[in-house]
């Protein structure tokens, strides 16, 4: 469904991704995992179209989306939920998911959503998505929108950071149903327990893919040379080597 | 034809106009709802319910209004004020006094109409008193015609009473602003809690000017001003938003949200704070620019273009 062919960014003269490449399958759950700053969520951007590739070409359904805009990727089923979601004055959280349902020719009813990010509709339809919410409730409805849309593709940017523990289940679930609905799913995370749900995982380091394989092996990868890394984006070259 | 059967015309007319702009008719005719309609410099209707007594005197170039709240009254209904100028050229002078009494509460619904101005300058000048322990809310929505042709000048003088609350909405979001020239003034005695709000979209060449002051003179006083300003194509707004702290331990906070939209239009936001005794605590924030970048990437990532996520953000903050 997905393929990321020779990818590269540069910002401000800095290389952020090189090279990647890498394919998304159809309902497949795809984990990131990285340290903070190796490139996962700048690959996200690049993606959703909000940053322009360097060099490299995007192919979603064997169309070339490298250079469309972003509501144009939405337009084509391909979503983004952001780590930390924009806060709007005078929106409610009805009317958002509303828009995001419609916009995206999803079925799946704004109460619906919201139950399944473990919001109550009643207590939420009618709010607005501003400052009034906590970081936690934005990011759920953030979750509920993408849900809304039934994307193609749903890019999430850690969806798990910032939500407490027992509401993990809940984004969880929601991931799994994208999946089950026929959604491929690219899982920006540092939850180990999260990337596990995927069926397959990838480890960014320096805005490179170290390794792509089964998640537990890409989590023990991740436990072994990134979760205390102290030498992050300069990868040990024995790993750059097996690239 | 006769006086009484103009002004039954003209009341029909008003009535209509108010319909059109959204406002529910029924109010103005259901004698349970206080209400004063106002057409030019006639009073077309006035309706007094027990405990609120309304009075209108016509003038020469407008209405001289005299609104008062008996003491301890709860009004159940909303006080409907309906004031407009129909012709396409006019002059509208409302000079009003609200007596807000003692543990009284009471709401205010002012909608103010000017479908087809091409010079019509509508003035309010006002005096609000609210007891002490007492409530008043007033809310003014206006609609304009697309001719820009309008001036507005309302001019408010308010006096908080100990634990009293003052809340007023200003919303201009319909049709042309004109002229808009808005200068509020409130004082609060202890406890007493003022918040102020306005709300204006401007487009091609409008200009809207807000000033807005609030002096917390009284231990405890609390006081937020909070503006929303839109300006699109050639329309400038200037906001002040003033609070000062004269006695101990008084709260307040000025909240200043202007977005432009083209390379002309223009705005201009002045967040003053004045405080006269260490205790008092003032803050502000005001943010002025283009709608947030990340807002639109938002919505964009849920399909809309980017001028309809714009028209969302938009439409949003001034609701």
């Amino acid at each position: 469904m997905l393929q990321i062919q020779d990818l590269s960014l540069n910002l401000d003269n800095k290389p952020i991704l090189r090279n990647i490449n890498l394919s998304i399958h159809r309902g497949e759950i795809h984990s990131i995992l990285g340290a903070n700053g190796t490139g996962k969520t700048s690959l996200a951007y690049v993606l959703m179209g909000l940053y322009r590739p360097t060099s490299g070409r995007i192919m979603f359904e064997g169309e070339d989306i490298t250079e469309l805009p972003v509501h144009e990727r939405a337009k084509r089923g391909i979503t983004l939920a952001w780590q930390e979601p924009a806060r709007f004055e005078g929106l409610t959280v009805g009317e958002y998911l509303r828009l995001s349902r419609e916009r995206g020719g999803g079925s799946i009813s704004p109460e619906r959503c919201l139950e399944m990010v473990g919001l109550t509709p009643f207590l939420y339809l009618g709010r607005a998505v501003d400052g009034t919410l906590s970081g936690g409730e934005r990011k759920r409805i953030e979750l509920a929108s993408v849900l809304a849309m039934e994307p193609k593709l749903a890019i999430l940017d850690e969806p798990d950071s910032g939500i407490d523990a027992p509401s993990l289940d809940h984004v969880v679930n929601v991931i799994r149903t994208l999946a089950k609905g026929g959604s491929s799913v690219l899982l920006i995370t540092h939850h180990e327990q999260i990337a596990e749900i995927a069926d397959r995982a990838t480890c960014l380091c320096a805005g490179m893919v170290l390794k792509t394989t089964n998640p537990q092996d890409i989590v023990r990868f991740f436990r072994n040379h990134c979760r205390e890394c102290l030498h992050i984006n300069r990868p040990e070259e024995e790993l750059v080597r097996n690239i | 034809m006769s006086e009484t059967s103009d002004r039954s015309r003209e009341f029909d007319a008003i009535v209509e106009a108010y319909e059109r702009s959204g406002g529910d008719p029924s109010a103005l005719l259901d004698g349970r709802f206080a209400s004063l309609v106002v057409s030019g410099n006639k009073v077309l209707s006035s309706n007094s319910v027990p405990g609120v007594v309304l009075e209108g005197q016509e003038t020469e170039t407008g209405v001289r209004a005299y609104v008062k709240v008996e003491p301890g009254t709860k009004v159940p209904f909303p006080v409907h004020l309906c004031f407009g100028v129909l012709p396409q050229e006019g002059l509208q002078e409302i000079i009003s006094e609200f007596e807000v009494g003692e543990g009284a509460k009471v709401k205010f619904l002012a909608h103010c109409f000017f479908p087809n101005a091409t010079n019509v300058r509508h003035i309010m000048d006002s005096r609000v008193h609210v007891g002490q322990g007492a409530e008043m809310e007033y809310s003014e929505t206006h609609f304009h015609g697309r001719r820009g042709g309008t001036e507005v000048v309302p001019r408010t003088q308010v006096e908080v009473e100990a634990g009293g609350r003052f809340r007023n909405q200003f919303k201009l979001v319909t049709g042309r602003v004109g002229r808009l020239d808005i200068d509020l003034e409130a004082r609060l005695m202890e406890r007493a809690v003022c918040d102020l709000e306005v709300k204006v979209y401007g487009k091609e060449d409008d200009e809207i000017n807000v000033k807005e002051s609030v002096y917390l003179d009284g231990e405890g006083a609390r006081g937020l001003v909070r503006s929303r300003i839109v300006v699109t194509e050639e329309a400038r707004s200037e906001v002040l938003g003033e609070i000062v702290g004269n006695a101990p331990f008084t709260r307040g906070h000025v909240d200043c949200v202007e977005i432009v939209q083209g390379e002309r239009a223009k705005a201009k936001a002045l967040p003053l704070l004045q405080v006269s005794d260490p205790t008092a605590k003032l803050t502000h924030e005001a943010a002025i620019g283009s709608v947030d970048k990340r807002q639109v990437q938002t919505l964009m990532a849920r399909g809309l273009s980017e001028e309809e996520a714009v028209d969302v953000i938009v439409e949003g903050l001034l609701k």
